[in-house]
């Protein structure tokens, strides 16, 4: 059955994206699924974005500085 | 809220520029070369919502008409001190839509070995990724990365993954279609775990 898995490795590095989002259908997830469960390979890859994203959340830091924020509200006339 | 805004409601106008300035700050930051400049961006983009929102027709959602004036506002000041940008304005023409492959085709068997698409040379596990992606170098990294991208992979990125805005919003604040905000993101994810991956020492035990 897995012989006929037609996600390849270098397939699925441009369905993580669309996995992730799960916009992939039905079929199209259960063979990503079936193809992540025998591939540490592309386990690896998919821990490396979704530490990559987690890790760009955590750029999101610079809080909006009251004096900004102040300048801002007493632009309305 | 488009009623409030344009009776000049005080409460209305701080809870929308609460809502929004993060986001317009960040997204500036990533088209101008500094904080400063950014924040002025951003003060600007507010003045034009304040002035321009009797003519705001309702075509588009409030939020894309308020990003798409902040973008105008920070291409216009990017421009202006494209000399100071840390990344040549050069690579925007090698853009948005040319097919760029997520991980080098190198790193993949090719046709004529046993297993063609699989990999040849594989990503490690990356070891203790919390810690080490929250270091100043790695930050850098990230920052870098996201400054070289084509402009729209920027905003994409910036908005969905640093903002935390979902694929809707995304879309909605930069007018793009949701095919096109999934392709945007898929190339900018990819290129920004290429370059922590060759930047930084991820498997190693630690840093």
């Amino acid at each position: 059955m897995s012989d006929q898995n037609p996600i390849i490795c270098q397939e699925f590095v441009e369905e993580v994206t669309v996995y992730l989002e799960g916009k992939l259908s039905e079929a199209e997830a259960r063979w990503t699924d079936e193809h992540l469960a025998q591939c540490e390979h592309c386990r690896a890859y998919l821990d490396q974005m979704r530490s990559t994203i987690a890790a760009l959340h955590g750029l999101s830091e610079p809080g909006v500085d009251p004096a900004l924020r102040g300048r801002i509200l007493s632009q309305l006339p | 809220m488009v009623e409030a805004l344009r009776r000049g409601d005080p409460d209305a106008y701080a809870r929308l520029v609460d809502e929004l300035t993060p986001a317009l700050l960040r997204l500036a930051m990533a088209h101008v070369p500094s904080r400063a400049v950014a924040e002025e961006v951003v003060q600007d983009t507010w003045v034009g919502v304040i002035n321009g929102i009797d003519r705001f027709e309702g075509r588009s959602a409030l939020r894309t008409w308020i990003f798409g004036i902040m973008l105008n506002i920070a291409r216009t000041r990017g421009k202006r001190e494209k000399r100071t940008l840390p990344f040549s304005s050069f690579r925007r023409r090698a853009e948005e839509g040319s097919d760029e492959p997520a991980v080098d085709p190198d790193r993949f068997q090719g046709r004529r070995d046993d297993q063609p698409g699989a990999w040849a040379s594989p990503p490690a596990a990356w070891h203790e990724p919390e810690r080490k992606l929250a270091t100043n170098e790695a930050r850098r990294v990230m920052l870098e990365a996201i400054a070289a991208l084509p402009p729209r992979q920027r905003d994409v990125i910036v908005l969905r993954d640093v903002q935390g805005y979902s694929a809707e919003d995304a879309r909605n604040a930069l007018d793009i279609s949701q095919t096109n905000q999934r392709v945007l993101l898929h190339r900018a994810r990819s290129k920004v775990r290429a370059a922590l991956e060759e930047t930084l020492d991820m498997e190693a035990l630690s840093i």
